[in-house]
């Protein structure tokens, strides 16, 4: 049976959710704040031995055209530019930077919504930019995504059941009516979502709840590995800790595999076993999770952390800030050399002449910059 | 420090087809002379119509002010002509709004709109006026100022457009600037810059702040005090350092216990606040935050709690103010082992 794999979870979560009128309130927490579980201050990290996707020299370059009638290509925008990194079963990958970096195009390049102008992605021994349509199709079950933004990425005329059980319609997986529909209705109790809602409209959500909603839809054909692109930015503070809280059992309970797309270092920090940093189309620096963040290497993702303020004023007046000059260049016109050379304080004359070579100083710590 | 402009009871409600949402409940606040004061609060809490409703920006209707006096310079804006609002606007307080891509003029250069707002209230035009608007385009950090005075908004980066805003709302020097999210669109290290940049300019010009934000690491960072919004209402205020080690109010203990932090080792859970922010349409005469509250008893249902003094400037709007307290501090030493563990 197709819904046996959610079953235990839909139970736990069943009473909790029965008691809110929207979203699940841990009941049982009520009144004991203080006496908070104790945590283990460093998450265990697992061993993950086997690879799920292999990015070999990805690029992605979207021509520039002119001319109305007859269109001429004038320019590249070189959104990626041959990055390579893999993902392991079951580990959550952070791929962070600021806007225009290209992680969206990488994450949306894996997911063939975009045709790659060069390079391979290997999901799982086949090579997804080789497929064709028909042959992709079964990977797209196995693929799933969360999207940015919880108002526009719900179909405003669909009823929330008919959102969450369109994939299984798509995909086939449930050929049974009634059978998609308990399942939605089950999916909506694991995602921490009344069962009720499913005869409503997106309007009628809060953002948060429809995040939830884009969860449950991704969820329903059972992915492997989901690419969460930007899924928590546009949540306020409070309802982002609990999204956060629900990704991570999510992926607990169903073995998942991320892609975390985000530019939100601290939450990246929280949530991933391993983080790579994008600057303009190119992979700067790739390591594990406290190792990035503990030892930065390569003085963009520095100047990132550091450009980060921390929720303490003591701890931010005796922090020394040094925030790094200029504008993100174009990616139509990156920089010669190292992209980052113009903004960076450490760059030598050979920075504007070569491209520095992507290589790994530390095990597991790959890093992009000659002056290390 | 003398006051600067002192709100008392500032009530603004929008009439929906709904109900009645009582945006802006009744909120008393001041801020002084060269002052940085935070508004902090998640969607819907009232932050940004609290601040459109000291400029008037209210748009009537479906809005109003009902009730309460915005007292500036020793008048209250609430009382002055449409005509003598807008001498207001612009040369008395500048503001900054948050979306830098649409609050500028697509169709106007960045030296017209500049040069407009100096028209308008000084009565400064041609080269002067081109001059000034080369001055504050340099003071905002802008390279190349007088060849951007014929560019337009989308000839700049979002960054480059938010320095634009600044300028704008510096060039007939306010004494109040207030900035509405100004870099919640922005990327990390250009947010740090502009950040950097107002500061800087406040502190040199002798500019008061009221800067609105979601973000509680910018607030930490750049505030001397904070107001914290929940519904509508004012529910705890006070320094800095009152609001972040010392905090009286549940919901701004876990706003500050629900976010992640990088200066602590990494927690296996993080603590959100649980449920929904409450409908504003529907408010009783109880404390909006008690179903999501973990410290709520049976008197929160009935009254809505004073703003209380805690010590000095510091106020807080609730029943258990101790057991909060007495949390925080749990919390605070709990902190305190993480970064000595660290």
């Amino acid at each position: 049976m197709s819904t046996a794999r959610s079953k235990p979870a839909a139970k736990r979560k069943a009473s909790a959710a029965r008691k809110s009128s929207g979203t699940r309130k841990t009941a049982s927490k009520r009144g004991t704040a203080s006496k908070r579980r104790q945590t283990p201050a460093r998450p265990t990290k697992p061993k993950f031995t086997e690879t799920l996707v292999n990015v070999q020299g990805l690029t992605m370059h979207f021509p520039v055209t002119e001319g109305a009638l007859v269109p001429r290509v004038v320019a590249h925008v070189k959104a990626v530019d041959g990055i390579t990194f893999d993902i392991m079963k079951g580990e959550t990958l952070g791929l962070v930077g600021e806007s225009g970096c290209g992680k969206t195009t990488t994450g949306r390049c894996i997911l063939q919504l975009e045709q790659a102008t060069g390079g391979d992605i290997i999901y799982d021994g086949q090579n997804l930019n080789e497929l064709n349509k028909q042959q992709m199709r079964p990977l797209r079950q196995r693929i799933q995504v969360i999207f940015q933004d919880p108002y526009s990425s719900l179909n405003p005329r669909m009823k929330i059941g008919e959102i969450i059980t369109e994939p299984m319609k798509v995909h086939n997986t449930e050929p049974d009516e009634a059978a998609r529909r308990k399942r939605a209705l089950e999916l909506l109790e694991v995602c921490g979502l009344n069962p009720k809602f499913a005869d409503r409209y997106p309007h009628e959500m809060s953002g948060g709840q429809r995040q939830r909603v884009g969860i449950a839809r991704a969820l329903s054909v059972k992915p492997e590995f989901i690419i969460c692109d930007e899924a928590v930015s546009a949540l306020d503070v409070s309802i982002q800790a609990q999204v956060i809280n629900l990704l991570e059992d999510l992926r607990d309970e169903f073995n998942l595999t991320y892609l975390f797309i985000a530019h939100d270092l601290s939450v990246v920090r929280h949530l991933c076993h391993r983080v790579a940093v994008m600057y303009l189309g190119k992979m700067v620096e790739l390591a594990d999770c406290d190792e990035l963040f503990d030892h930065p290497l390569h003085p963009y993702t520095q100047a990132l952390l550091n450009a980060v303020p921390i929720p303490d004023p003591t701890v931010e007046s005796k922090r020394k800030h040094q925030i790094i000059k200029g504008e993100i260049p174009s990616p139509i016109n990156p920089p010669s050399g190292c992209v980052f050379h113009p903004r960076c304080p450490i760059a030598v004359e050979d920075c504007k002449k070569s491209v520095p070579e992507f290589r790994q100083i530390r095990p597991g710590h790959w890093v992009a910059c000659s002056e290390i | 420090m003398p006051k600067l402009i002192e709100i008392e009871g500032l009530k603004t409600q929008f009439y929906t087809s709904a109900g009645t949402v009582k945006a802006v409940d009744g909120i008393t606040y001041d801020v002084n002379e060269g002052e940085t004061v935070a508004i902090v609060g998640e969607s819907g809490c009232g932050k940004s119509v609290s601040a459109m409703s000291i400029l008037r920006l209210i748009p009537d209707p479906p809005g109003k002010i009902v009730e309460g006096s915005i007292r500036f310079q020793g008048r209250d804006l609430l009382q002055l002509s449409e005509e003598e609002m807008r001498d207001v606007r612009g040369r008395d307080i500048g503001m900054v709004f948050q979306e830098p891509m649409t609050s500028l003029n697509p169709v106007l250069t960045i030296g017209r709109q500049l040069t407009e707002t100096l028209e308008e209230h000084l009565g400064v035009t041609g080269e002067a006026a081109d001059a000034r608007a080369i001055e504050l385009l340099g003071l905002v950090g802008i390279a190349e100022p007088h060849r951007r005075l014929v560019q337009y908004p989308h000839h700049l980066s979002g960054g480059m457009r938010q320095r634009v805003m600044i300028a704008m709302a510096l060039a007939c020097e306010p004494k109040l600037i207030i900035a509405d999210e100004p870099t919640t669109a922005l990327d990390v290290t250009i947010q740090a810059q502009i950040l950097e940049l107002m500061k800087d300019l406040t502190r040199r010009l002798g500019v008061a702040l009221i800067v609105i934000t979601h973000n509680l690491g910018v607030v930490a960072r750049y505030a001397d005090r904070v107001n914290v919004m929940y519904a509508g209402k004012i529910i705890e205020s006070g320094t800095a350092h009152d609001i972040y080690h010392n905090p009286r109010h549940p919901y701004t203990l876990a706003l500050l216990k629900s976010v992640p932090r990088m200066d602590l080792p990494r927690q296996a859970k993080l603590d959100p606040v649980e449920g929904q922010p409450p409908d504003l349409t529907r408010l009783d005469d109880g404390c909006a935050f008690r179903p999501r509250c973990g410290f709520a008893v049976e008197k929160c249902a009935r009254e809505f709690p004073p703003l209380e003094k805690v010590k000095g400037p510091h106020i807080a709007a609730c029943w258990s103010k101790e057991k909060v307290a007495k949390s925080a501090r749990a919390t605070a030493a709990q902190t305190k082992k993480l970064r000595k563990a660290s």
